[in-house]
């Protein structure tokens, strides 16, 4: 009743393939764009923006690359955090080094940087697969490790191994509020939310989708494996590059090695999951949920009005981490898209069952 | 809620009794509305239907297989041999008898011929000199598989693959099979050899099969008694010789018109036609 | 085809590979950088903690070949068994400790199985892996909690001095922990029992079904609950054993189930499905590492002018990488069997 998709023909191809062809599913779009950018800035704090927000945002892009590798091309990554990494460093050495460059060409760079990366380890996909092939990118994510903290030319010969980064500065306006900061995230992330739904609608897509479901088929109707993983590695790599990037840049301001390790990783891993593989939409609930998590339950104790000591604190953490992590795989396999999407159906035929 | 039935086996309980179910997929979709069939003892059953029908969730259902697919009967209920079967698991429907051969064979790719008739037995707790036995008696019926018997199955044709699923359902010692898609994939010689062995086994060891097909040509050739499923609903249910004659069948699953071999040119005749489930 | 039918030729990648590391591992002592006792000592102690990584990577092929599930927590099992065992021990005699460390090990085995698998018939594997990752973090998180975070000592009554051996031929011999050839010797025995198991028993046959197609065995009566939690608690008794030997070795503490990660490489080398695999996968890890570790951080050091420390944090994957390029499926494991 609410939901009613009566009335609303479509009259050319090209209006019946529009990303949103609900018109109230186009006035939701406008009016989370119109919060994102006029809303939160008033209503929310800077601290909320500066730990909370932006990086949902940056991580949100990295979760994105993950989800087109993992879950539309099929691919298992265990080293998304690696990616990261080699953005990042690509980045701070191409703002150390060549100063004056643009922020945005820098990032554009950093994210190539991370694609080529990405290639050279996606080359053993195509001869192994599934679990094989999560080694091989646990391989990457080592290897990369030992690279950040032992190559002394990537840090710049740091001494401590930990690199700092500049204020940036865009078109002249140095951005060092929270806030600027903000915008600069949400145009990025905007902009590579909008080329990645249209990257797994066209051609490209398929046939990454056509290699997940069934890859002896998709190269026997003509699809190159070649073509089709290494281009999964490298689109993915490079959102995961400009997320480093950004990670290191934008939210952590200086960095070791240690920043893009196993752990990461792992989370990233869990977002693509929690968030529903296969989905963009589900890549930001993933990166939300797994944000807000660890600050809820360090929260919580307090809120309860128990008092433990900071070690059981952060054991307590892990058991209910974990629990949850499995917790929310029997609910929802198929993540907090698929139950977006359930409830989407059930709005649509409301007040009716089924 | 079923269209008129004509009992074929008369006053005698059936052995398997599906009762108005309805079964959803996910909470939200569903699949089979108010499905209503019987097998009675000694008897071959076809279910007929195109793809989608539901003729797979209908088999799940009876076998207790739905959970995993995050299926379930949310009305009506299953009976075999007059026990309900909805608070059993899984090997407990087995245990009692009824056995499933799963669309698209699923052998167990990586054990040998031999090693996958030996885990019907074990699903089915057959002590092991009992299981010996039957393993010959299974042989007897596939003289095929017994020169195959140490392949690793995934190497085996499809034709043999069937042969292995069935045999492996036959080391049960079941009552009932149900037997979904056997003719899928296979080149049609073997599908008659696979409908032959079936036929002999419901006459020497009185089996009982129900039979999910798309394949209504040769269903209703070796069945006594038929259920035609489309959209999630018996729409049609008979003696196989009445169905075979039945008009909308011969148009729908046997491509046959009025006029013999239906053609293209029939087309705008077809969708004019008024379709029973209007 | 299948695989006993290639000709040798088409083994031509494998064999290019294995001249390649028998060629890096003769180096050392071809270019004169190592005396042959310190050669041979680094080897057997490469060799030696081969075997610790194996015994950690029995459990999860035998997790994996019944189940088709890769068990991220098997390191965490290892230790919790081995901490329960240390900190028991510290109030009871050492055989009740083990007991009460088994049962705790059976009591996970029936949670993981009642609460996680149960509910998680049938998903995809990725998710099923996702969900032991969660395991790992609840298995850290608790055992620290209860157990402690030092690191202990377990007392199995080992011979501790080394034995020193071929005194004749080598100058001062060369040293051999007798404490590490009693590992091995568990270890061997280990794998005869559990390779028997799969190939000769009904259950082990229905547990190799139970990996290949779920849904199937589903469908011909087996109990998979039944066959989970029998699994699941012989691969704690497996972890057990690895914690003890590892615990009596080492000493244990929680930060090192990192270390554990270890025995992905090594099951991936030897094969996922493979017990002897797992065997000779630990074993050439464990040799590899310590080489790398020994020998080539220097020529790192020195001939590209990187800081060769902490070379053993890749090797192993890289070397586990090298040896799926030739051979995906790993030594011993199965092949993939696909129709399309």
């Amino acid at each position: 009743m609410l939901y009613r998709e009566n009335g609303q023909f479509k009259t050319s191809y090209r209006a019946d393939q529009q990303l949103l062809p609900v018109v109230q599913d186009r006035w939701l779009m406008l009016g989370l764009l119109a919060f994102a950018y006029l809303g939160l800035p008033l209503l929310a704090s800077e601290f909320v923006i500066r730990a909370l927000i932006v990086p949902f945002l940056i991580l949100a892009i990295a979760v994105i690359g993950l989800n087109i590798l993992v879950g539309y091309c099929g691919q298992i990554s265990l080293g998304a955090a690696a990616f990261m990494g080699a953005g990042a460093y690509a980045a701070y050495n191409l703002a150390v080094r060549l100063p004056g460059m643009n922020f945005l060409i820098v990032l554009l760079l950093a994210g190539l940087a991370a694609a080529a990366v990405g290639v050279a380890f996606g080359v053993p996909s195509l001869r192994i697969k599934g679990l094989y092939l999560a080694v091989a990118t646990l391989a990457a994510q080592f290897l990369l490790d030992w690279l950040f903290s032992h190559v002394k030319w990537l840090t710049h010969d740091s001494p401590s191994g930990s690199v700092s980064t500049a204020t940036i500065e865009l078109f002249g306006v140095p951005l060092q509020s929270p806030l600027r900061k903000y915008f600069l995230v949400l145009t990025v992330v905007c902009t590579l939310a909008l080329i990645a739904k249209n990257l797994v609608r066209s051609h490209a897509g398929r046939a990454w989708m056509a290699i997940r479901d069934m890859d002896l088929a998709a190269e026997v109707i003509g699809i190159r494996p070649l073509h089709a993983k290494l281009s999964a590695f490298a689109v993915s790599s490079f959102y995961a590059g400009v997320a480093g990037a950004l990670w290191g840049f934008v939210h952590l301001g200086s960095w070791e090695p240690a920043a893009f390790d196993i752990d990461l990783s792992f989370n990233l891993l869990f977002m693509v999951i929690i968030g529903g593989m296969g989905s963009i939409l589900g890549s930001f609930f993933g990166a939300a949920f797994i944000v807000l998590l660890p600050l809820f339950l360090n929260q919580a104790p307090r809120w309860l009005g128990v008092s433990l000591s900071t070690a059981a604190q952060s054991n307590l953490e892990s058991m209910i981490f974990g629990s949850l992590i499995v917790f929310f795989l029997i609910a929802e396999p198929r993540g907090l898209a698929s139950l977006w999407a359930k409830g989407r159906q059930k709005l649509r035929i409301w007040p009716f069952p089924h | 809620m079923g269209s008129a039935r004509e009992t074929e086996s008369g006053v005698a309980a059936p052995l398997l009794a599906v009762d108005g179910i309805d079964v959803v997929y996910h909470g939200v979709i569903l699949v089979l509305k108010g499905v209503s069939l019987a097998v009675p003892e000694g008897g071959i059953v076809a279910l007929l239907g195109a793809n989608g029908a539901g003729k797979t969730t209908t088999l799940r259902a009876a076998s207790n297989l739905l959970q995993a697919e995050r299926g379930e009967v949310t009305r009506g209920s299953v009976a075999f041999r007059g026990e309900r079967l909805q608070r059993l698991t899984a090997y407990d429907v087995v245990r009692r008898g009824l056995v499933q051969v799963m669309e698209g064979r699923h052998c167990f790719a990586h054990l040998t011929v031999e090693e996958n008739l030996l885990t019907g037995a074990y699903g089915a707790n057959v002590p092991r000199a009992q299981a010996m036995s039957e393993l010959e008696r299974v042989y007897s019926y596939f003289p095929q598989l017994k020169q195959r018997r140490a392949s690793q199955s995934g190497y085996t044709s499809g034709g043999e693959q069937q042969m292995t699923a069935i045999g492996r359902a036959l080391m049960a010692h079941p009552s009932m099979i149900l037997l979904d898609e056997p003719s899928m994939g296979l080149a049609p010689q073997v599908v008659e050899e696979i409908f032959e062995i079936v036929r002999s086994l419901n006459t020497r060891e009185r089996v009982s099969f129900l039979l999910a097909e798309q394949n209504a040509r040769i269903a209703l050739r070796y069945a006594q008694y038929g259920y035609v499923l489309e959209n999630g609903r018996v729409v049609l249910d008979g003696s196989a010789e009445n169905l075979a004659q039945n008009e909308d069948v011969k148009e729908f699953y046997l491509g046959l018109s009025r006029r013999g071999r239906a053609s293209f040119r029939d087309a705008k005749f077809y969708r004019r036609r008024k379709r029973w489930l209007a | 085809m299948p695989p006993d039918s290639e000709p040798l030729r088409a083994r031509w990648p494998l064999i290019a590979l294995a001249a390649l590391l028998g060629a890096g591992l003769a180096a050392p002592l071809a270019t004169g950088a190592a005396a042959p006792g310190f050669y041979l000592e680094v080897l057997l102690g490469g060799l030696m903690s081969g075997v610790l990584y194996s015994l950690v990577a029995l459990g999860l092929v035998l997790i994996y070949k019944s189940s088709g599930v890769y068990n991220f927590a098997q390191g965490a099992m290892v230790l919790l068994a081995a901490l329960a065992t240390a900190r028991l021990s510290e109030v009871m005699p050492l055989p009740a400790a083990i007991g009460g460390a088994l049962l705790m090990m059976v009591g996970l085995a029936w949670l993981v199985e009642r609460l996680v698998l149960r509910p998680l018939v049938n998903q995809s594997p990725i998710v099923v892996f996702m969900a032991t990752l969660g395991i790992l973090y609840f298995i850290e998180g608790f055992g620290q909690l209860v157990l402690g975070n030092d690191i202990y000592k377990v007392d199995l009554g080992l011979p501790k001095e080394p034995a020193i051996v071929a005194q004749r031929w080598f100058d001062g011999g060369i040293l051999i922990s007798r404490e590490d050839l009693v590992a091995a010797g568990i270890a061997a025995a280990l794998v005869l029992a559990l390779a028997l198991f799969f190939q000769r028993t009904a259950t082990g046959r229905a547990l190799r079904a139970v990996a290949d197609d779920q849904q199937a065995a589903q469908a011909i009566g087996i109990p998979l609950g039944r066959i989970w939690f029998i699994v699941w608690s012989v691969a704690g008794f497996v972890a057990l054993v690895a914690g003890l030997v590892w615990g009596s070795k080492l000493g244990v503490q929680f930060s090192l189930a990192e270390v554990a990660l270890k025995a992905l490489p090594v099951v991936i080398l030897g094969g996922l499905t493979s017990v002897p695999g797992a065997i000779v996968g630990g074993l050439i890890i464990g040799v590899g590492e310590k080489m790398a570790e020994v020998f080539l951080a220097p020529a790192l050091t020195s001939g590209l002018g990187v800081a060769g420390g902490g070379v053993e944090n890749w090797f192993a994957y890289v070397l586990a990488l090298l040896f799926l390029l030739v051979r995906p499926e790993g030594l011993f494991g199965e092949r993939n069997i696909e129709r399309v």
